[in-house]
């Protein structure tokens, strides 16, 4: 499913205009991405949580031209399953 | 940032009341969640990719006691963040020649 069936999915379900339903989960996804932007952790409970790792930077190289470079400190999104989430996707294969 | 704080930043831009808003906000988990049970993945471009993945059975060990176990083949749910995500996280120290894995 991507984002534009969800958001059909949304706006059948709450009653609200496909127009309306679109603002929401942009404004839902936008507002997750500028906390995370921000260094923040997000926790969405029965859902999971989104964190920033830092990485410290280290020498690699170009596996094309064997050229060493230097691959600068990044900082990467994490996200942890919530338990109940974690169980619910695990329990459908087993029925 | 919890659920309150994205009710709050979509209150402040579409015209119902706060409990309507989380309402609507709690659907969308809920959907999403009902997806990636009885379904597949969650694209969200921009954002990133919510995959089911099917891992089979292997040998473990209990770190603490060092028992040799079996681990059951199980479902699991992995995110993969979009580049724009990844990208939008580092944009003081992304070169333009710097490639972004």
């Amino acid at each position: 499913m991507n984002k534009a069936e969800l958001i059909n999915k949304v706006s059948e379900q709450t009653n609200v205009t496909q127009k309306v339903a679109k603002v929401i989960v942009d404004t839902l996804f936008e507002g997750m991405k500028e906390s995370l932007q921000k260094g923040e952790r997000i926790e969405i409970r029965g859902f999971g949580s989104f964190m920033v790792r830092n990485y410290g930077g280290y020498k690699g190289r170009n596996p094309k031209t064997g050229e060493i470079v230097e691959v600068p400190p990044k900082k990467l999104p994490f996200f942890k399953v919530g338990k109940e989430l974690k169980e619910m996707v695990n329990t459908v294969g087993k029925v | 940032m919890t659920k309150v704080d994205i009710v709050e930043a979509i209150y402040e831009k579409v015209g119902f009341s706060k409990k309507e808003v989380a309402k609507i906000v709690e659907s969308i988990f809920d959907i999403i969640k009902e997806h990636l049970q009885h379904h597949d993945k969650i694209k969200i471009s921009g954002f990133g990719n919510f995959v089911i993945r099917n891992k089979r059975a292997r040998r473990g060990r209990n770190p603490q006691t060092g028992d040799d176990i079996e681990i059951t083949p199980r479902r699991i749910l992995t995110f993969k963040p979009s580049q724009v995500l990844k990208a939008s996280l580092n944009q003081k120290e992304v070169k333009s020649d710097t490639p972004v894995e």
